[in-house]
């Protein structure tokens, strides 16, 4: 193989299957940009800190990263998220009792999978458009949450949970930086999705439908089955979602998470998800998160005011949607069939 | 060889199948032997794609019943029917545009199998093992959406052919492949058919399906309207089976009287890698054939013409003006047409109706002044050309996707007639359309061409080449080397330069 050959084949491996390698590179450079700016920005406390802030998104955008690969748009996971956490939280008050952090994951899970089924129930059977779907139950989970079962703020957590809250991985006195044991959950949700994705059937069955719902059924995927179980899974993970950011925050506020849905489909489309459904990795939403949250770290470090934050993340999103629809007309431009002619 | 009068794998009896008002199926039956190659023919929309859909778990019949091995099944959906061993090769691929072409071939063999786990690295060697013995040069970590539609063609017949299939199905599997590798395909099929598959074969090229056939079915309109031994047909008397009339295929050429000015002129075309110099002109009325094997450059020529591709050098002049090269909207402004070879994915909009798809690329010459559209004469366009080519549909409200293969083809044809282009390329025109409405379309170009349109058809077909062109081009490895006109042309000789 010359050299020019392998730096053809080389080429496309780095810049990965959805651009991950164009990503890494954009953030390098921001980072890069943003400690010649401002010397408090290259220190562990901002690393630490960011880490921080992209625990919830990280986990909120897998559990999205997984509709969008199946072909459809889920804007209802930040009011599951809120649902499942804030409902465990307030049973577990009002009972005066503490299941342990098991038995408090097991309960929030289960919660979320409930809410996952009535939009997997509803999209694979009834055959809707995912979007106005997300749309109606996000409205109605929400409601359910204000009116019966509580729009109170909760500042006291059961205690497992508390524990949790103040436990650190790295904790470096001297700068104040802590890196927060949340993160190993994290890290293993984020691992196991990313196998479940390559390397089970059911995750191949995802890209599947994707790519064209009509041909999988056609090749013996059971479309309707695997649709449900995957909107279970999307609530449930969302759930560990919104129990993360409950610990995290110390508080279980039944406002919050919802709002953030724009920057967490931000970040996964930014990270190579199609928004028409069959393409996206795990690895390139992850790096979407972090770039979501470095240019939200760098602009507040600059002084920019909060609300043109949700505009640059906005920008962002039209940028990201902007590369898939420019580089999906490029590839309709197809090469050449080579010339087989045989004698 | 098979015994005789073995008892069927497979047999359907009355089925029925109504969508909306249209009855696609009305009470068809039908019974496969192992190891015997079955045709099942029909013109467009006669209910083949539909009955092959109904066994294979895709579509539910309203009557009629399915049996396996002497075995009611009911309630048949994709899965059952794959575990049955049944395997089909859809007229429309029904491949995954996003996963690789490996995947493609060996991910139903792993639903069927019940599998949990999936590993991409140890299912290559299947899907590599089908590759070669197919003889084909197929990349199997390249996306399918980026293959050409010859390899689209021949990923889903690898598909269907690496899983132990005991009834085949096989809906035109070869309308995008070139002579050697339908041969190839052929020699596959008659192993299978040796190793007791029963397979049933459906295609509107009738000298290759008698071929291979040893039994028969025709449908028309949903009917069965014969059955029996292949032996006992000729492509005539099937032809006449299939459309209950004789179809006229003598050579029939417009007269283009004294050659004044050409129409379109190309000049010393070049693109490295897909066709070196190639001059020729096409003057108006004309009719010109372009041939050679898949692959020879000829589909890249007419996208050079179009603008879908950049030549390197050279011109392309419509009346004496050049087109600016590359740009298809200079080359739609000097009033050329092009259809495309994929015409189900580049052509049309699946989800639209069939009127909305014909107006389509022509809404700017229905315009009364500058921005009202004349309604009146948009009807008049869509139903004239609806009627014209006889489309298949209940109305031409239909959307797209309901209608047959080759129903929607003439769909494509539509659009591209209602603009009025001065020029009109067109890349594989009759691919999957019945003999009865081949004619019907080959009339259509031949009328279109005696009020002055230009036509560039781009065809394996030799027959049809002879029958309608007043020139036949012949490429050959990226290069134009031979040219037949109107007193040469003949399927013999045509053949013989392809292939050397
Ligand atoms: N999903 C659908 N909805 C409505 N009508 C349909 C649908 N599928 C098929 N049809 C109709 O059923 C009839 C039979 O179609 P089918 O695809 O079986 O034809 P075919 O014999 O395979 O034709 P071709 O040779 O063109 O492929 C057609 O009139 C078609 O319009
Ligand atoms: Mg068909």
């Amino acid at each position: 193989m010359t050299l020019a050959q392998r730096m053809k084949t080389l080429a496309p491996r780095l810049v990965g299957a959805n651009n991950e390698g164009v990503l890494a590179i954009i953030i390098v450079v921001l980072i890069i940009v943003m400690s010649l700016l401002s010397p408090s920005f290259f220190t562990v406390h901002t690393l630490f800190s960011i880490v921080r802030s992209a625990l919830v998104p990280s986990i909120l955008a897998i559990a999205v990263l997984l509709v969008i690969i199946s072909g459809g748009i889920d804007v209802s996971f930040a009011a599951i998220a809120i649902f499942a956490a804030y409902t465990t939280v307030h049973l577990a008050q009002q009972g005066q009792f503490d299941p342990g952090i098991i038995g408090i994951l097991l309960f929030a899970c289960a919660i979320g999978a409930v809410l996952g089924f009535v939009n997997g129930a509803v999209i694979a059977r009834f055959r809707l458009p995912t979007l106005i779907v997300t749309l109606a139950t996000q409205g109605i989970f929400r409601g359910i949450l204000l009116v019966y079962i509580g729009s109170r703020y909760i500042a006291q957590l059961p205690d497992s949970m508390a524990g949790l809250s103040t436990a650190n991985l790295i904790a470096i006195d001297s700068s104040r930086s802590y890196l927060p044991l949340l993160v190993v959950p994290v890290a293993v949700i984020v691992l196991i999705v990313a196998w479940m994705l390559r390397r089970t059937m059911f995750g191949r069955g995802i890209y599947a439908i994707g790519g064209d719902t009509e041909a999988a059924r056609r090749a013996g995927f059971p479309v309707v089955r695997f649709q449900i179980i995957l909107y279970m899974m999307v609530g449930a993970i969302a759930a560990i979602g919104g129990l993360i950011h409950v610990i995290l925050n110390r508080n279980a506020n039944p406002q919050d998470i919802v709002g953030t849905e724009l920057d967490v489909i931000a970040a996964v489309v930014l990270g190579g998800a199609s928004i028409f459904g069959g393409r996206g990795s795990v690895l390139g939403t992850v790096l979407g998160v972090v770039l979501v949250q470095l240019i939200n770290n760098s602009l507040l470090l600059m002084g920019v005011p909060t609300a043109w934050q949700r505009a640059a993340v906005g920008l962002l999103l039209v940028v990201g949607v902007g590369i898939q629809a420019l580089s999906a007309r490029r590839a309709s431009r197809r090469t050449f069939v080579l010339d087989t002619v045989e004698a | 060889m098979a015994e005789r009068n073995e008892a069927p794998v497979l047999e359907v009896r009355g089925i029925v199948k109504v969508f909306g008002g249209v009855t696609a199926l009305d009470g068809v039956s039908m019974s496969l032997l192992p190891g015997r190659v079955h045709c099942l023919a029909g013109e467009n929309g006669s209910g083949k794609s539909t009955l092959i859909k109904i066994i294979s778990g895709v579509d539910t019949p309203d009557a009629g019943e399915i049996l396996i091995d002497g075995e009611a099944m009911s309630g048949m959906t994709p899965a059952r029917a794959l575990r049955a061993g049944i395997q089909v090769i859809y007229q429309d691929f029904s491949l995954f545009p996003n996963l690789t072409v490996a995947e493609n071939i060996v991910l139903p063999a792993a639903i069927a199998s019940r599998k949990k786990l999936f590993n991409r690295a140890r299912s290559r060697p299947g899907a590599q093992r089908i590759v070669d013995e197919l003889g084909l040069t197929l990349d199997l970590d390249a996306d399918v959406e980026k293959l050409s539609v010859a390899d689209r063609q021949l990923t889903a017949i690898c598909r269907a052919l690496v899983q132990d299939a005991r009834i085949l199905f096989m809906d035109e599997p070869t309308t995008a492949l070139t002579h050697s590798e339908v041969a190839r395909l052929f020699g596959l099929v008659r192993k299978l058919q040796e190793r007791g598959v029963a397979i049933v074969f459906v295609s509107h090229k009738l000298d290759e399906v008698l071929e291979v056939s040893h039994d028969i079915t025709v449908l028309r309109s949903g009917q069965l309207v014969a059955s029996g031994d292949a032996r006992e047909y000729s492509v005539q008397s099937l032809t006449v089976a299939m459309t209950g009339r004789d179809v006229d295929t003598t050579r029939l050429v417009n007269d283009l009287g004294k050659r004044g000015a050409p129409l379109l002129e190309v000049s010393r075309l070049d693109l490295p890698g897909a066709f070196t110099d190639i001059s020729f002109d096409l003057a108006p009325g004309e009719i010109l054939g372009i041939t050679g094997l898949l692959g020879s450059g000829r589909g890249e020529i007419v996208e050079a013409l179009f603008g879908l591709l950049k030549p390197e050098s050279g011109t392309v002049t419509v009346n004496g003006a050049a087109l600016r090269p590359g740009s298809i909207r200079s080359s739609i402004s000097a009033g050329i047409g092009y259809v495309p070879e994929d015409r189900l994915t580049q052509g049309l909009f699946l989800e639209k109706s069939i009127a909305d798809n014909i107006i389509a690329g022509s809404l700017d010459s229905h315009a009364r002044g500058k921005v009202v559209l004349s309604q009146k004469r948009i009807a008049e366009t869509i139903s004239t050309l609806f009627t014209r080519l006889r489309i298949k549909a209940p109305s031409v409200a239909a959307p797209v996707r309901s209608l047959s293969g080759g129903n929607a083809q003439r769909v494509v044809l539509a659009k591209w007639l209602a603009t009025k282009p001065k020029i009109l390329i067109l890349n594989g025109p009759t691919v999957g359309v019945d003999v009865g409405s081949k004619n019907e379309i080959l009339t259509i170009l031949r009328d279109a061409a005696r009020e002055g349109m230009g036509v560039i058809m781009i065809s394996d077909d030799v027959p049809e080449l002879v029958s309608i062109c007043n020139r036949v081009l012949i490429v050959r490895r990226g290069s134009l080397v031979a040219e037949f006109d109107s007193e040469q042309i003949e399927a013999q000789r045509i053949q013989e330069v392809m292939a050397a």
